[in-house]
């Protein structure tokens, strides 16, 4: 096989990898924010199931999560689904994952918030949501931040354990290539495409970072 | 007028009794200095009477309008509309500032009127600038509170504290925070506010400055007023051993 067709099918499957990165930001983000919610909710009941529900996602391997999620319904239920299905039990496997630890950390973040900020707020006239839209939120956003860039790094090598269901992601690929071509340098370049995503990565969060060091 | 009744207020934390029982009136322009050793319940005072702190009995009200009242010896709130509107009449400025670190100067002072007065933008500018230019701090619209000095810091506080047009505005030791060569702007800015008539309840350690300023000044103790009356009778006059004793301490 010749470097650009190789170059040319882990670079597909490159763009899958970042689509499962994208989807599983664009939902693990706001969904860890109703999960903190649910876990620090004055509700016993609601509290102990997110509680459950977090120490579950924390505790097993995403990639035994990821199966679960995909071979799940015809094991449990007997329901056959499509092999679209894949694509879509990848996502809906990193996002609940994901919104576990995205949850904690923001959890860390506004119980780290001083109740100065709050008593403020109050006393100015603010509603719960505006206080915690306005004046909380914002500021938890810059203290998590380095936190939230950790998680998101690792959520990009993460994206390779899509292959325990066969997505064709970029790891997925480069595996298969390997194999076919009895090579090990699919996995090199892979390797390389990983590091590259990841400095992207990084960078962004590090512009994200300097956007909001306009205070202290 | 009265602007503000507190009635019998009691308040414990557990089983301590913080709040004994205490009763004040805050007449209209009056200016009350309340002055007590720490942990005496002045902090807990305020706190109650700008409902940060739920109070078990007592009545609570200000302009004629109740916000709490006591029913079979507990204390039962008014609904959270009506608390909305009584809200409007006090603001509180903190020892330590409790400014909003992620706004500038300017809009630690608008936003509160854009976003719970609904006033236009244009109308909260003009409010908010003509309050800094009152307290010195027109250059420093667009810093961010970071960049202030504690006395500067705190003088945002209190500009964003009147721009709300409060009838009643409390401190709660508004100098405590402070390094004592910025007392001084502080202190004078709130004898400005004694001067155009503004209602104030102070807690404070400034025990000078009470005499100077006060209307009312009043003598806390273990969660009850030990001794009230003029400046002139608590503090220069005082009748009470504990008045006397803690009086001592600041000569
Ligand atoms: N949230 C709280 N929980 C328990 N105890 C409290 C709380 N707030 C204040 N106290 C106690 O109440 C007493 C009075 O406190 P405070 O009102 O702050 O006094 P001061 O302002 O006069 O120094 C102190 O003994 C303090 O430890
Ligand atoms: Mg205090």
């Amino acid at each position: 096989m010749s470097w650009s067709v190789l170059l040319t099918k882990l670079s597909e499957g490159m763009l899958v990898s970042v689509e499962i990165f994208v989807l599983t930001l664009v939902f693990s983000l706001p969904l860890g924010l109703i999960v903190t919610f649910g876990r620090m909710s004055k509700n016993a009941l609601i509290r102990n199931i997110t509680k459950l529900y977090i120490s579950i996602m924390r505790g097993t391997p995403l990639m035994l999560q990821l199966m679960v999620v995909y071979f799940g319904p015809y094991y449990l239920f007997g329901i056959t689904l499509p092999r679209s299905y894949r694509f879509l039990a990848v996502i809906i496997g990193f996002v609940l994952n994901y919104a576990a630890y995205f949850a904690e950390i923001y959890r860390g973040g506004i119980e780290s918030m001083p109740l100065g900020q709050y008593e403020a707020a109050k006393v100015l006239g603010y509603s719960k949501s505006q206080t915690f839209f306005k004046i909380i939120l914002p500021q938890v956003i810059k203290r998590i931040l380095p936190a939230v860039t950790n998680e998101v790094i690792t959520l990009v090598k993460d994206t390779s354990l899509a292959f325990v269901i066969s997505v064709s992601e970029m790891f997925t690929l480069a595996k298969a290539i390997a194999s076919a071509q009895r090579s090990t340098i699919p996995f090199m370049v892979a390797g390389v495409f990983y590091y590259v995503f990841n400095f992207v990565v990084a960078y962004t969060m590090e512009w994200i970072e300097k956007k909001v060091s306009y205070y202290r | 007028m009265k602007l503000l009744e507190i009635k019998n207020l009691k308040k414990n934390f557990d089983d301590l009794e913080v709040i004994e029982d205490i009763s004040l009136d805050v007449e209209e322009g009056q200016v009350v200095a309340i002055i007590g050793p720490s942990g005496s319940g002045k902090s807990t005072l305020l706190r109650c009477a700008t409902l940060l702190e739920t109070m078990d009995s007592g009545e609570l009200i200000y302009v004629g309008e109740k916000a709490v009242t006591t029913v079979d010896g507990k204390a039962v709130y008014a609904p959270p509309k009506d608390l909305k509107r009584i809200q409007r009449y006090f603001g509180l400025v903190f020892q330590n500032f409790n400014l909003f670190p992620h706004y500038s100067v300017i809009k630690n002072i608008t936003d509160p009127l854009i976003s719970v007065q609904k006033k236009s933008k244009e109308e909260a500018l003009a409010i908010g600038r003509e309050l800094l230019k009152k307290m010195a701090l027109s250059s420093k619209e667009d810093a961010y509170p970071y960049q202030l000095s504690g006395g500067q810091q705190q003088r945002v506080s209190i500009a964003r504290a009147l721009a709300l047009n409060p009838k009643v505005l409390f401190f709660d030791e508004p100098t405590s925070a402070l390094d004592p060569e910025l007392t001084g702007e502080i202190l004078k800015v709130i004898k400005q506010l004694a001067a155009e008539k503004m209602t104030m309840v102070i807690v404070t350690h400034e025990i000078a400055f009470a005499r100077d300023l006060a209307d009312h000044v009043i003598f806390m103790d273990g969660g009850v007023i030990v001794e009230e009356g003029s400046p002139e009778e608590v503090i220069n006059n005082p009748q009470h051993e504990r008045t006397k004793l803690f009086l001592s301490r600041f000569e």
